[in-house]
């Protein structure tokens, strides 16, 4: 539930990821499947519980945590490539060592980034009002990248596209996990999409906030297109999407869950 | 489809075209007047009759509108940077803000003729009381426009920085400053057009026993003399140094959008 400006509290949640596993995460909308993800990233305070990254508090830990956003959220007065850079430019241990051979290196990480996530030279120089709505998520994904995390927290990324795009940035983003394997927390409404990237599904009630079941998809990875087509994986996607009304159905019939924010978790 | 050269021209000339001949045919109305009416000189010049002043005045006049300019781009560029500052601090802490805004109000609502006295007891005739007061006049809109921008952050971005550690520093000199580009423009181009209205007031009430003198003391002494001719120049001076001085901040802020922000 949310409370006017109030986040939606969670109850028990009990949720552990193991290192370069990718999860995603479903639920029926104002289940606190973001404030979940903020409190992970360490950009919320749980007001009770307790909640491990690595052994540490969030944002606290060594592991470096990434977040990309339902919006791409670009500085629109930097360029690709600029807005790219901001991370490396924010980390003030990497502004100490500022010089000539660490900016060169600096410089062809970026252009090295902006390359995995498909865009060309051209594109890093552009201004994000320049670029479509799945150019300016690749370079969200590339700004999130460039600081290599251990953790990548995805808060409905691909939401605003078509479905097509969607396919094509679920395919660049299943290539990015695994050339790197970090930990990917996946939040999104889109079953499909969810059985496609994860290696486990988790679905989430809302009042009060908690996981309902958590459904193994045990599909080869790295995932490729062919596997939509797989009878196998429509099944899969039918259970889950059962699970998800169960989780609507329980949400009507459940009282309004008390604002205490619990969660605990390990990766 | 018609030559699109030919096309624009007549749109320019479509949209100048009125105003223009409107301009012409008050002239005319109040050139007629005059001589119908018999108006003496020191009440309603002619039309001709100023054109007259302004050309054997001109170097007087020329004179007069270097030093209003000066005074009134001295003063905005000092409000610019004050202002800047101010809303740097007011951007910092809620606090602050709450607690200082009622004095810029202040700052904003006292007339500026109320003041330009005591400006004149503190800092004595000439040039420096001018500034300001000129000053006191442009900073407000900087203070209010800039520190709107430098709040108005979206929330999601201030995530963005403060999950990549950035300090309270780096957050307003990429974010926050960056962020009020847009605002602090427009706040300039007001600023820019009271900054004129400024100068003249000073000039008005502090502008004796200098030598270089302002617009507004020339408007004052030509009053005082029944100048109305050399008034009336005075006066469309004035209108048009505060024409190019807005016309200039705009153009420099257009560009600075285009080029620097990525207006859209």
């Amino acid at each position: 539930m949310s409370y006017g400006d109030a986040l939606p509290s969670l109850a028990e949640v009990d949720l552990s990821v193991a290192k370069g596993e990718f999860v995603s995460i479903v639920g029926p909308s104002g289940c606190g499947k973001s404030t979940l993800l903020r409190l992970v990233a360490g950009l919320r305070v749980a007001t009770s519980g307790q909640l491990t990254v690595d052994g540490d508090e969030p944002g606290h830990s060594q592991t470096k945590a990434a977040f990309v956003f339902q919006e791409p959220n670009l500085l629109p007065w930097r360029t690709v490539a600029g807005n790219v850079r901001l991370p490396l430019e924010l980390d003030r241990a990497n502004a100490a060592t500022n010089n000539a051979s660490n900016k060169a290196d600096l410089k062809s990480l970026v252009a090295q980034t902006i390359r995995r996530v498909g865009l060309s030279r051209e594109d890093a120089a552009k201004r994000p009002s320049e670029l479509s709505g799945g150019m300016r998520m690749r370079v969200s994904l590339a700004r999130a990248l460039v600081t290599d995390p251990d953790i990548m927290l995805l808060d409905e990324p691909f939401a605003a596209l078509d479905d097509i795009l969607r396919q094509q940035l679920n395919e660049e983003l299943q290539r990015l996990w695994w050339s790197k394997r970090w930990t990917g927390l996946f939040v999104t409404h889109n079953v499909s999409e969810a059985v496609f990237l994860s290696q486990r599904v988790l679905v989430m009630s809302q009042s009060p906030g908690t996981i309902l079941e958590s459904i193994e998809i045990p599909f080869d990875i790295p995932r490729t297109p062919e596997l939509r087509a797989d009878p196998e994986f429509a099944r899969l996607t039918g259970i889950v999407s059962g699970h998800l009304r169960r989780a609507a159905d329980f949400a009507d019939g459940g009282k309004a869950g008390a604002e205490v924010s619990t969660a605990e978790g390990t990766t | 489809m018609p030559d699109t050269s030919k096309s624009k021209l007549a749109q320019v000339l479509r949209a100048v075209a009125p105003p223009l001949i409107l301009l012409v045919v008050l002239l005319s109305l109040w050139q007629f007047s005059v001589w119908w009416f018999d108006l003496k000189p020191f009440l309603v010049p002619s039309p001709f009759r100023v054109a007259t002043a302004a050309y054997s005045t001109f170097g007087k006049l020329a004179a007069a509108t270097k030093v209003s300019a000066a005074a009134a781009l001295s003063g905005f560029a000092a409000s610019l940077i004050a202002g800047v500052v101010i809303a740097f601090f007011f951007s910092q802490s809620r606090l602050i803000r709450i607690s200082c805004y009622p004095y810029a109000i202040f700052l904003q609502t006292v007339p500026i003729v109320a003041i330009a006295p005591l400006v004149i007891n503190w800092f004595g005739s000439g040039f420096r009381s001018i500034v300001i007061i000129t000053f006191i006049i442009s900073l407000f809109p900087i203070i209010t426009s800039t520190t709107t921008g430098m709040t108005s952050v979206d929330p999601e971005l201030l995530d963005l920085f403060r999950l990549n550690r950035a300090s309270r520093w780096q957050i307003w000199l990429k974010l926050r400053l960056p962020n009020a580009v847009p605002h602090l423009i427009t706040g300039a181009r007001t600023s820019s057009g009271l900054s004129v209205v400024g100068a003249l007031v000073g000039e008005y009430f502090a502008g004796f026993g200098v030598n270089d003198y302002g617009l507004g003391f020339l408007i004052g002494r030509n009053t005082s003399q029944m100048r109305t001719d050399e008034l009336f120049a005075a006066v469309i001076a004035s209108t048009l140094l505060g024409i190019a001085i807005f016309g200039a901040v705009s153009i420099v802020g257009a560009f600075i959008l285009n080029r620097w922000y990525d207006a859209k």
